[in-house]
C-alpha cells in the first residue's frame, strides 16, 4: 500500500477544479445580472467540441480556446435572444439549452473521435516553479489554470470596485429601478450572458484539450450542473467560488486517489459531501439571498 | 415524436396485434435498440451499434432499424422502451445491465414484442438474455499484464460493482499472478460506465501510484490518452479495438462482436421461431474478439497469449479452473474443478490475492 503523494494530489485537484471554476465564474456574472441560465452544461459541451475542433484543425491551443469561447458564446446568444427579447421562461429555456447543446456537440463532433491530440503547452513560471513542493503544486500548470484564477480576481474587482460592476449588480437586484435610471437592462444582460457562455465554453475546452484530452460524446458528464451548484454554494461571491470549486474538484480527485492507494473508504459518502456542504451553506447563510431580480423576466412596459 | 404519428403508429400496433402474425409477416421487421451511451463513445455502445448496422446490411430492406442513444438507466428507460414498442418494434434489444428491471416491466405490457436484454439475468416468456464471456478476454489481458509489468503494480479502472466486472478483475488477476506472483492490483471504482474526465483522472492517479499497466472496464479511450502522455504504460482496448492508440500504449483489446447474434435473433423473429433463451458466448463463437497484440509485446509473450486464446476458443482451457481460493482464503474451486456458469453469473467476491472490498 503506497501513501498518497500530497503534492500530486493537490496538483490533480487543481486540474479537476479548473473547468468547473471557469464555468462557475461565468454563471456567477450572469446570475448577478439577474438571469438564471441553467444551460451551463450545454454551453460547456459545445465549448468542448468547438475547442477540440479548432485546436485540432489549427494545432494551436490558443485557437482552440478561442474557438471554445466563441462556440459557448454563440449558444448563449440563443438563450439571450429567447429570454431577453422573446421573453421566454428562463428556467425552461436554460434546460432546453442544455439538451440542445449536448445534441449539437454530438452532431458537430462526429468524425472527431479519439484519434488526435492537441497539446497545450504548460506554462511553468521560472524561479517559482523550482521551489520544492509548492513549485510543483502551484506553478507548473498550463496557462489556463492561472487565467482562471486571474479571471475570478478580475470579476471580483469588477463587481465590487467599478462603475460597470455597480450597474450590473443594480440590474440584477432590481431591473425596474435600473431601467428607471436609464440603464439598458437587456443590453447589459445580453453582455453578461455572452460572457457566461464564453467562460463555460473555455471550461468545457479545458476538459477536451487538457484534462482528458480528446473528444468523446458526453465528455463534460455533468460538470455544468456542479458549476451551477457552486454559484449557490458561494452565495454569489467570487472569493467563495474558488473555495467551492476546489472543494468539489478536490473531493473527486481525493476519492479516486484514495482508491488508488487501496484505502478502504466509503466512496459514496465522499462523493455526496460537497452537495451536503452546499445544503448546509444554504441553511447557514439563509440570510444572504440571491440577486433580487434573479430569474424574473424583464419587460420595460411592465 | 409528434402526437399524430404516435397515435397512428399506436393504431398500427393495435391493428397488427389484432390481426396477428400474418399481417406482420408482409411488413418490414422493425428492430429497436436502446443504448446506454452515445453511438460514437468509442467502446461499448459504438460496438452494439456497429453490430446492429451489420445486421441491417445482412437483411437489407427487410428490416428497419430504430434506436435511441444515451438512455439513462432508470425509470426513463421504461419510457424509451414503451415508446419504441408503441412505435411498432417487433424486437427490442436493451444493451445495458441497468435496463434489466425496466425491460422486464415493459415486456409484461407488450407480450407480442420480443425483448433481448444484454448482460442481465432476468428473463421472461418474451425476454431473452444474452452476454459475452468477457472474462475469457480478461484472462489473456491478465497474462500479458503479468509478463509486461516492470513495477508489478497494475491499475484497474472498474465501473459498476456487478458480477460481470468482478469476474473480469478476478480473471485478469488470476492470470497475471500465475506468471508473476509479485503482481499487485490497484482498483478504482468510478461507478459509471462512461465518464472520460473521471477515467482520465483515475488513470493519472494510478500511474502516479506506480502502475505501469492500466486495465479498464469503462467505455472511453481517455485512460489511453493519459497512458500515452505518461510514456511507459500499457493499456488494453475495451469493447472496441481502440487501435488508434496502438502499438503503444494499447497492446491488445477485447472486442465485442454482437453481429452474428443479432442476425440470428432477428432471423428467428422473421421466421416466427423466436423463443426465450439465455445465451452466453465467448471467444469460441467470436462474440468476444481479441484485438491484434501489438509489436510492443515481445514475440514469445505474444505467442503464449495467442496459444491461450486458442485453448479457450476450442474449450480445452477454462479461465476459472481450480485450485482457486476466495479472498478470505477459503477454497472456492478444488484442484482441476471448473467454475459452473451459475456461480460465475452471480460472482460477488474477489479471489485470493486481490486487495480491498467490492463496494456494495
Amino acid at each position: 500500500m503506497g501513501d498518497i503523494n500530497i503534492i500530486f494530489l493537490l496538483a490533480a485537484v487543481i486540474v479537476a477544479s479548473t473547468p468547473i471554476l471557469l464555468a462557475a465564474i461565468g454563471e456567477l456574472v450572469v446570475e448577478r445580472a439577474g438571469v438564471l441560465n441553467l444551460g451551463v452544461e450545454g454551453m460547456m459541451i459545445t465549448g468542448a467540441v468547438c475547442g477540440y475542433i479548432a485546436g485540432h484543425e489549427t494545432s494551436s491551443a490558443v485557437a482552440g480556446f478561442a474557438g471554445a469561447a466563441v462556440g459557448g458564446a454563440c449558444v448563449a446568444a440563443i438563450f439571450g435572444v429567447l429570454t431577453l427579447f422573446l421573453l421566454t421562461n428562463q428556467v425552461a429555456t436554460g434546460l432546453a439549452l442544455t439538451l440542445f447543446g449536448v445534441g449539437l456537440a454530438a452532431m458537430v463532433g462526429q468524425g472527431y473521435s479519439t484519434d488526435t491530440q492537441v497539446l497545450v503547452p504548460k506554462l511553468a513560471i521560472p524561479l517559482l516553479s523550482d521551489i520544492p513542493a509548492i513549485g510543483h503544486i502551484f506553478f507548473k500548470h498550463d496557462l489556463l489554470v492561472y487565467i482562471s484564477i486571474a479571471l475570478v480576481a478580475a470579476v471580483g474587482y469588477f463587481l465590487r470596485h467599478t462603475r460597470g460592476g455597480l450597474v450590473l449588480r443594480a440590474v440584477g437586484e432590481n431591473h425596474e429601478a435600473a431601467h428607471a435610471l436609464g440603464y439598458n437592462v437587456r443590453l447589459i444582460r445580453f453582455g453578461a450572458i455572452l460572457f457566461g457562455g464564453a467562460c463555460a465554453g473555455i471550461g468545457g475546452a479545458y476538459i477536451s484539450l487538457v484534462r482528458v484530452p480528446q473528444w468523446t460524446d458526453g465528455i463534460t458528464a455533468g460538470a455544468g450542473w456542479i458549476a451551477l451548484a457552486i454559484v449557490v454554494f458561494a452565495s454569489w461571491k467570487p472569493g467563495r467560488l474558488v473555495a467551492g470549486a476546489y472543494l468539489f474538484g478536490g473531493v473527486t480527485a481525493l476519492q479516486l486517489n484514495l482508491q488508488a492507494t487501496g484505502l478502504a473508504i466509503p466512496v459514496e459518502y465522499l462523493s455526496m459531501s460537497p452537495y451536503i456542504a452546499t445544503i448546509v451553506v444554504l441553511v447557514v447563510l439563509s440570510g444572504s439571498r440571491g440577486p433580487g431580480s434573479l430569474g424574473k423576466t424583464f419587460h420595460a412596459s411592465r | 415524436m409528434k402526437r399524430r404519428t404516435l397515435l397512428a403508429s399506436g393504431a398500427a400496433a393495435a391493428l397488427s396485434t389484432a390481426f396477428g402474425a400474418p399481417l406482420r409477416a408482409q411488413e418490414k421487421t422493425k428492430v429497436g435498440f436502446i443504448y446506454v451511451g452515445p453511438i460514437n463513445d468509442g467502446g461499448w455502445t459504438q460496438y452494439h451499434h456497429h453490430s446492429a448496422g451489420e445486421m441491417v446490411t445482412h437483411f437489407g430492406d427487410s428490416v428497419e432499424l430504430v434506436y435511441q442513444e444515451s438512455v439513462p438507466e432508470g425509470p426513463d428507460a421504461e419510457r424509451a422502451m414503451t415508446q419504441m414498442a408503441l412505435g411498432g418494434a417487433d424486437i427490442i434489444f436493451t444493451t445495458s445491465f441497468g435496463f434489466m428491471d425496466p425491460t422486464i416491466n415493459v415486456a409484461a405490457k407488450f407480450p407480442n414484442v420480443k425483448f433481448e436484454h444484454a448482460t442481465g439475468y432476468k428473463s421472461a416468456e418474451n425476454v431473452s438474455t444474452y452476454s459475452a464471456r468477457f472474462y475469457e478476454g480478461r484472462a489473456i489481458q491478465g497474462h500479458l499484464t503479468g509478463k509486461m509489468t516492470k513495477t508489478n503494480k497494475v491499475g484497474y479502472i472498474a465501473s459498476v460493482p456487478i458480477p460481470e466486472v468482478v469476474r473480469g478483475i478476478n480473471s485478469a488477476y488470476l492470470h497475471a499472478s500465475k506468471v508473476n506472483p509479485d503482481v499487485e492490483f490497484k482498483i478504482i471504482w468510478i461507478f459509471e460506465w462512461l465518464n472520460p474526465a473521471k477515467e482520465a483522472d483515475a488513470a493519472k492517479a494510478l500511474i502516479e501510484q506506480g502502475c505501469d499497466v492500466i486495465l479498464q472496464h469503462t467505455d472511453s479511450t481517455a485512460p489511453h490518452a493519459a497512458a500515452r502522455e505518461a510514456g511507459n504504460v500499457y493499456t488494453f482496448g475495451q469493447a472496441a479495438d481502440m487501435a488508434e492508440y496502438g502499438p503503444m500504449p494499447r497492446i491488445s483489446s477485447i472486442i465485442d462482436n454482437w453481429a452474428p447474434y443479432y442476425i440470428e435473433r432477428v432471423q428467428a423473429v422473421m421466421d416466427g421461431t423466436w423463443t426465450t433463451s439465455n445465451r452466453w458466448d465467448g471467444i469460441g463463437t467470436g462474440m468476444v474478439g481479441i484485438g491484434e497484440i501489438s509489436d510492443a509485446v515481445p514475440a514469445d509473450i505474444k505467442a503464449e497469449a495467442e496459444a491461450m486464446r486458442d485453448a479457450i476458443a476450442d474449450g480445452s482451457y477454462h479461465p476459472f479452473t481450480g485450485p482457486i481460493n476466495k479472498q478470505d482464503g477459503s477454497v472456492w474451486l478444488a484442484e482441476g474443478e471448473v467454475a459452473d456458469d451459475g456461480a460465475l453469473a452471480g460472482l460477488n467476491f474477489y479471489v485470493e490475492g486481490v486487495d480491498g472490498d467490492i463496494p456494495s
